[in-house]
């Protein structure tokens, strides 16, 4: 297993090639191309302004202004999160051909499926950054230091799942539909589009809620509390420590998928 | 030294049964039997225990029928599968032509996939621009390289996706079926390519249908066949063995067709009385014509002189579907006319698959008066000389009056084959002689690639 993870990194080179096809690609035949990749966060930003601007307009907690704003911080790398996992889904099949044919390291696959959404991501920054100077956010240089060590917990946390997916979706395709409703609940039970305080008041710290457990329990709540700390809320990072715990688990986490991927390689050839 | 070592390796695939086909997640879930079912209840050996090995340097040529392993044992090679048991080993870097330009995405251009592709195949950056020109050079692409590649012909696909892999230059080259990937010219320059890694020392391991490849390009041949090893070593002499091996095996197929055909004729001819369809002729076996060809086929006739069996033999004067240009065929008619009459002609007719009417003849055109026939009887029309080129044929045997009512019609039901060993052309293969004067020579040699 872990002769294969150091041929992963010589691999390096056709995973950057394979991740820059995937982003060529993908907008290859469209009108504005690249741009949609700074586009569709910007669209997306503007439709969730749109309906809690005007439309439902008392929903929100009121501690959370501009709400729009807040949303997106946690959106964004939901967004990677959730289409890394859809997409790792279904890579193994539908790359079947090179599984069968060519003599290559399938996990490539899903961790090329990671990295695309992950630039995409990246390309959401620039938009988010944008508005969080627009509406004055206070942004500290120490906080922003922090920003690339969530962004890498969430990567080593995505790999492993992704791997798991992968290889687990190759023997059981219902693991692809299972999957979209999945995620459609594991996006509400994560505080994305409510503030994680509503539920546990730190104010009131005697009064735990239920649902703050659960909340808990969610590895994808650190992460985004951590997101919104840093780039949404005054105030120093209160959840360093338990996002440290997560980078910790993620990677064993990452080992774990990698495990269970590399014992089901030899199926993939035949099962695909 | 030995470049490939092939050790008692054997493959097992499962294979599902139509209930399991449909296990899902959620039956595995529901009855609790996740590990069970992730266990093959049925399995398919597709190799079993084979051995051979490959010094560093030869060609090898794997040949057999289709389904026989081949390919199970390429991609054991290759590394693409592990063998079920038993062991494989590769000295050198190895590069698969099983799928070309499998892994080329269809919507960017050539020359990105070119790069892609060829860093997946274990190339560096720095050696694929430097070998670039060469690729698109040799997949005589220059004016398509930067078009997508969902644009391309599949013979484009095909051709760019060959330079690729064959331009990793590998110390093992694995080629499975691919020369049939262009046009003549293409087809040379592969074999050209080929001939190169074997100047340059380089192993290489061809799948093939094409017997001549192997028996000009191979040192040694392989013949698998079901799955097993059945011979290994000089070309010549396991071709030989495999092609004597091809042709039992059709002539049992031949043999049960024509089996087929006389029995769903037997219950069909229209002229017949019913109490005349015999009773080991069951109704139920009639077929209906597949197609137009099959159509024509038939029997009628009155039946008042009866053909009660055609056989083709050979120089051997054995029974059998397969003969060999320039040998002797004789068709034996059996007859039966339980009253005497004396108004007959017994004629045949060669078609080929086309239905075109090679020979037709009958007693009556070669001035033969027919004079009496009763009983049991029996007409054999021998050729001295099957002068056929290579096909399949079919016999009309009839037996009728002179004005052309029937008694008895066979239309194409005797299908027989003719093998050669030239590849000449067309129907018929006239007795001929090459003469030339002085200036002009020629040297015994095979035939161009």
């Amino acid at each position: 297993m872990f002769d294969n993870l150091a041929r992963l990194f010589r691999y390096r080179g056709l995973i950057q090639s394979l991740v820059a096809r995937e982003l060529k690609a993908r907008y290859r035949g469209s009108f504005l191309g690249f741009f949609w990749s700074f586009i569709n966060p910007l669209l997306l930003l503007l439709v969730y302004s749109f309906v809690f601007t005007y439309v439902m307009t008392g929903a929100h907690d009121k501690r959370v202004e501009p709400y729009a704003l807040f949303m997106f911080c946690g959106i964004l790398p939901w967004t990677w999160f959730s289409s890394s996992l859809t997409e790792s889904a279904g890579v193994l099949i539908s790359g079947g051909n090179l599984i069968k044919k060519v003599l290559f390291p399938a996990e490539i696959l899903p961790i090329v499926s990671v990295l695309a959404n992950m630039i995409h991501f990246f390309f959401g920054l620039p938009i988010l950054a944008g508005f969080l100077i627009y509406y004055h956010r206070p942004l500290h240089a120490g906080e922003l230091a922090l920003f690339p060590l969530v962004v890498l917990v969430q990567l080593v946390l995505t790999l492993g799942f992704a791997l798991v997916l992968s290889a687990l979706t190759v023997h059981f395709r219902d693991i692809r539909d299972i999957l979209s409703n999945l995620l459609t609940f594991w996006f509400f039970a994560t505080p994305v589009i409510y503030p994680y305080f509503i539920f546990d008041d730190p104010a009131n710290p005697a009064h735990q809620t239920w649902q703050a457990t659960l909340l808990k329990l969610n590895p994808f709540t650190h992460l985004v509390i951590t997101y919104q700390e840093i780039l949404f809320f005054d105030g120093p990072v209160g959840h360093l420590k338990l996002l440290l715990l997560l980078g910790v688990s993620s990677v064993a986490f990452f080992l774990f998928g990698y495990f269970v991927f590399d014992r089901m390689r030899d199926t993939f050839a035949e099962e695909v | 030294m030995n470049a490939i070592e092939v050790v008692n390796a054997s493959k097992v695939y499962r294979r599902y049964s139509r209930r399991r086909q449909f296990s899902t997640l959620k039956s595995a879930l529901l009855s609790r039997s996740l590990i069970r079912n992730l266990r093959p209840d049925e399995t398919f050996a597709a190799l079993q225990d084979v051995s051979f090995v490959v010094p560093k340097g030869r060609t090898l040529g794997v040949i057999g029928r289709n389904g026989s392993g081949k390919s199970t044992l390429l991609k054991l090679v290759a590394g693409i599968t592990k063998p079920t048991a038993g062991r494989v080993d590769v000295t050198g870097r190895i590069s698969a032509l099983i799928e070309l330009g499998a892994g080329f995405h269809p919507e960017i251009s050539g020359r990105e996939n070119v790069f892609i592709n060829g860093i997946m195949l274990g190339l560096t950056k720095r050696e694929i621009t430097k070998r670039f020109d060469e690729i698109v050079e040799f997949a005589e692409m220059q004016d398509f390289i930067d078009a997508p590649v969902k644009t391309y012909s599949s013979g484009m696909y095909m051709r760019l996706g060959f330079a690729v892999s064959i331009h990793v230059d590998p110390d093992v080259l694995l080629v499975d079926e691919v020369l049939a990937v262009g046009d003549e010219g293409f087809t040379h320059k592969c074999l050209d390519k080929f001939a190169e890694f074997k100047r340059r020392g380089r192993t290489i391991l061809l799948v093939t249908h094409a017997l001549g490849h192997v028996e000009r390009f191979c040192d040694e041949a392989l013949w698998m066949d079901g799955g097993r090893l059945r011979g290994i070593g000089d070309p010549k002499r396991v071709i030989g063995a495999y092609m004597t091996d091809v042709e039992q095996s059709e002539e049992q197929q031949l043999a049960a067709d024509d089996a087929r055909a006389q029995v769903s004729v037997s219950v069909v001819s229209p002229d017949q009385p019913a109490s005349a369809v015999l009773p080991d002729h069951p109704i139920d076996t009639v077929e209906g014509p597949a197609d137009m060809f099959r159509a024509t086929e038939g029997r009628w006739g009155s039946r008042e002189i009866e053909i009660t069996d055609v056989q083709l033999a050979g120089a051997d004067q054995i029974a059998g579907h397969v003969f060999h240009t320039g040998q002797p065929l004789t068709i034996r008619i059996d007859l039966r006319s339980p009253l005497p009459i004396d108004d007959f002609v017994i004629g045949i007719g060669i078609f080929n698959t086309e239905g075109v009417c090679c020979y037709g003849t009958n007693t009556n055109i070669e001035e033969l008066k027919a004079v009496r026939i009763v009983g049991d009887a029996q007409a054999r029309f021998t050729i001295e000389s099957l002068d056929l080129v290579e096909g399949t044929y079919k016999l009309d045997v009839a037996i009728h009056k002179l004005d052309g009512y029937p008694y008895d019609y066979h239309r194409l039901l005797y299908t027989f084959r003719v093998k050669s060993r030239t590849k000449d052309v067309g129907i018929y293969r006239p007795k001929h002689d090459w003469r030339f004067s002085d200036s002009l020579t020629f040297t015994r040699g095979d035939s161009a690639w």
